[in-house]
């Protein structure tokens, strides 16, 4: 190997802008546990969801094999990135569109008010988009002077509400309609004052307070579900049919989108097209799906830009074991189906991207280093249900104990005092790596009875295991281990009589 | 059929009647037990909090308990551990660097099973009231714990088990695929969480009306009933090993303080 300096990076480089939680997840869930609302809404809606799901993904015989193949795709993406994002340039490029590459955040956000300043325009129309929530663009915009209007209406809703998006699919999925009736009789200067709440009422206003914006915006901005590096198209897949228009009646249009979500040819997109929406939405097929390949003269918007984004994807891809969580295409069904996002909300997770994928996808895009999102892997209980649900088959439970290791080994390396965790789990490594230990301290047991109340129940135990006993009892612990009654009082059957066996079976630990 | 018992720390320290039920239903089936006394624990804590390094003693010590040819089959009465050992030792091994553990650890982990799968899948066992004369005359709902479910995919195994028990009655658990939220340490780290999960539980289970919840996992039931306890719910929690060892003639204890018609205690 040669020892000369390239000026290619060494470290990686880790993402910024919404990805960074203020807060650890456990206090910020304790927050959001106690809104009795969010819960009520929360659970209703991610219930009905997967209920959807499962009923259009069960009519599917092949399912599994779909998951298989979309996985291997995506695996395979992964494997050639590079190469793939420098076809999709070159294609891209050849029809007429101007790609433009962002190494994080700030970058992205610099190019994208570059390129609207250009045409002079201070107001833009946007398309739902994850990629620029993830860099705080609206923020940015708005610093800048110039207005971004969502066009999606749960988007819509939360924007209006000044308020933040909870669900990667269903931002306003902790608001109800009583809710949103009232945040448009606030917010929306145009009205009809005799609004009620039913849903059809709602997206009536919503459309009409939409149009005016579509007719007139000479700017778009948009995500993208899909990059297809053979033919350099992007895909935009949405319900309700205002990516179509911002996708189509504006002059300039400009893609902000994650360098990960390429696939290597258009055929690859049939697999995805059957997956996304059974996961996401539980429609077998999404309402609208459009698709552009750089500019038709005559037809559509004349000025077509693209920003690839990194923002910690190369750092994420560099992680051996945490890489798939870059496969993701953000359905959500892993949200809909984790206990712990139904409880908590989207919020309590702080990052662009909550629940189980986000768990994952955060810390492996920020670095583990970051503080507040070191605390993310830790918000599941593993019950592997997203891993289940996933329809590329990302292993959300295994990354979220890969990325709980490189937590603990930094902390490791950067704290000298053990913490009460670190003193339990070496205590627990005596015990545990030799059964003589083991058995030894079983000799204790009995004591554990001391703790116990009169009831036979410990209540109260202190340091960190006083989260257990917050609303749990633990059992006094039985006056013989089954190790001790083993060398006691086993023998083997061959020398006692088969009709003795239950009479070994309920006696003397209870007591 | 020589079978080696994999107690698990938690049954063997909090739960032994689990693991001597255990015992009394494979030797009831003419099976000869044998418990390697070098066993402790299968590391699952350490591995799921991240503590590798902590981890690999603990899986060293297992697979040198059970890296003998002196059995056919080893079990465990516990979803979650036999996942550990058949999913997480190879990896903590190969994280750790050690090439030679992995490799033991591949060989016990496929002689390793859960005990419904044990049952049914290799001993052949369909009907527990026939072939091993079990008998529990109560009202009983059954939680399935996710690592058995999901890692093992042991289906109905457990349930189906549970359902030919002489003089039982089983009434079906709403949501029951929905975790419980012990999940080791979370249930300290994200108390709050995990109690909410847990209350849910709690309430599908009193809904039932059952007297009791059965399960696979002495944790799993440990965190469920530490919950019903609290509430003092009187309902309690039961390992499905202890329901197929009662007998007409030696009935298993109900735990939980419910007074109960019929039963022979």
């Amino acid at each position: 190997m040669s020892n000369t300096f390239l000026g290619m990076p060494t470290l990686p480089v880790f993402g910024h802008g919404n990805l960074n939680a203020t807060e650890k997840f456990p206090k910020a869930a304790h927050r959001e546990l106690g809104d009795a609302q969010l819960r009520a809404n929360l659970g209703h809606a991610t219930h009905t969801i997967r209920d959807k799901r499962l009923k259009v993904v069960a009519e599917l015989p092949d399912w599994e094999d779909m998951r298989d193949a979309g996985s291997a795709i995506k695996n395979a993406t992964m494997a050639r990135l590079p190469a793939l994002l420098e076809q999709f340039e070159a294609n891209f490029t050849a029809r007429g569109g101007i790609i433009h590459w962002a190494r994080d955040a700030q970058e992205a956000n610099e190019i994208v008010t570059g390129l609207i300043r250009a045409t002079g325009e201070t107001e833009v129309v946007k398309v739902k988009s994850m990629a620029t929530q993830e860099i705080g663009l609206n923020e940015y915009l708005e610093e800048q002077g110039i207005a971004a209007f969502e066009t999606d209406l749960a988007e819509l809703i939360v924007q209006l509400d000044h308020d933040k998006p909870s669900h990667i699919l269903v931002p306003a999925i902790h608001k109800n309609r009583r809710q949103i009736r009232e945040i448009f009789l606030r917010e929306m200067a145009d009205v009809d004052p005799a609004l009620t709440d039913e849903p059809a009422r709602l997206a009536e206003a919503a459309r009409k307070h939409l149009r005016k914006k579509f007719l007139t915006a000479k700017v778009a901005v948009s995500g993208a579900n899909f990059g297809l590096a053979d033919t350099g198209t992007l895909t935009v897949v949405e319900s309700e049919g205002n990516g179509r228009m911002c996708l189509t009646l504006p002059e300039t249009l400009i893609t902000v989108m994650g360098i990960e979500k390429l696939l290597p040819s258009f055929a690859d997109l049939e697999v995805f097209m059957q997956l996304l929406p059974r996961s996401s939405t539980g429609e077998r097929m999404n309402p609208y799906t459009s698709l552009w390949t750089g500019v038709t003269p005559g037809d559509g918007p004349q000025n077509v830009h693209l920003v690839l984004l990194d923002n910690g994807r190369s750092a994420a891809l560099a992680d051996e074991m945490g890489r798939t969580a870059l496969n993701c295409i953000r359905c959500s069904a892993c949200m809909n189906v984790c206990p712990v996002y139904e409880r908590t909300g989207g919020h309590a997770y702080g990052s662009t991207y909550p629940g189980p994928i986000g768990a994952i996808l955060s810390p492996l895009l920020t670095g583990i280093k970051s503080e507040e999102n070191s605390s993310l892997p830790y918000a599941s209980s593993l019950c592997g249900a997203c891993y289940d649900a996933c329809p590329v088959k990302i292993n959300i439970p295994e990354i979220l104990v890969h990325l709980r290791g490189e937590d603990v080994d930094s902390k490791r390396a950067k704290i000298k005092v053990p913490s009460q965790m670190d003193l339990m789990m070496k205590g627990a490594q005596w015990a545990f790596s030799d059964g003589a230990h083991l058995n030894l301290l079983e000799k204790g047991l009995p004591l554990g009875k001391l703790a116990a109340g009169r009831d036979k129940v410990i209540k109260k135990l202190p340091g960190i295991a006083a989260g257990w006993t917050q609303s749990r009892d633990i059992p006094a612990p039985p006056t013989q281990s089954f190790r001790q009654w083993w060398d006691k009082e086993h023998v083997a059957p061959a020398a006692v009589e088969r009709s003795q066996d239950g009479s070994r079976n309920t006696e003397g630990e209870q007591a | 059929m020589k079978i080696a018992l994999f107690a698990t720390c938690i049954v063997d320290a909090m739960y032994p009647r689990t693991a001597r039920a255990t015992v009394a239903i494979l030797e009831r089936l003419g099976h000869e037990v044998v418990f390697p006394s070098g066993q402790a624990c299968c590391g699952q804590m350490h591995v799921n909090s991240g503590y590798f390094k902590e981890a690999l003693p603990v899986v060293a010590n297992h697979v040198k308990a059970f890296d003998t040819e002196d059995y056919d089959v080893a079990v465990a009465p516990s979803g979650s551990c036999v996942a550990s050992v058949k999913h997480q030792h190879e990896m903590v091994a190969r994280r750790c660097g050690d090439a030679a553990l992995e490799a033991r650890a591949a060989v016990v982990g496929a002689k390793t099973y859960e005990l419904s799968q044990l049952l049914t899948d290799v001993l052949g066992v369909t009907d527990a009231a026939e072939q091993l004369g079990s008998h529990f005359p109560h009202k009983v709902t059954y939680h399935p714990s996710c690592h058995g479910m999901r890692l093992l995919k042991l289906g109905d195994r457990q349930l189906d088990l549970l359902k030919s028990v002489g003089g039982i009655e089983m009434v079906e658990l709403p949501e029951a695929e929905q975790c419980c939220g012990f999940g080791g340490t979370f249930s300290m780290k994200n108390a709050d969480v995990s109690s909410a999960m847990m209350a849910d539980k709690a309430a599908n289970i009193c809904g039932t009306g059952a007297e009791l919840c059965a399960g696979g996992d002495a944790s799993c039931l440990m965190h469920i009933g530490g919950g019903l306890s609290r509430q003092g719910s009187g309902v309690g929690t039961m390992h499905f090993a202890e329901i197929l060892a009662s007998t007409l003639e030696n009935p298993a204890t109900v735990p939980g303080n419910v007074q109960l018609a019929g039963s022979k205690r």
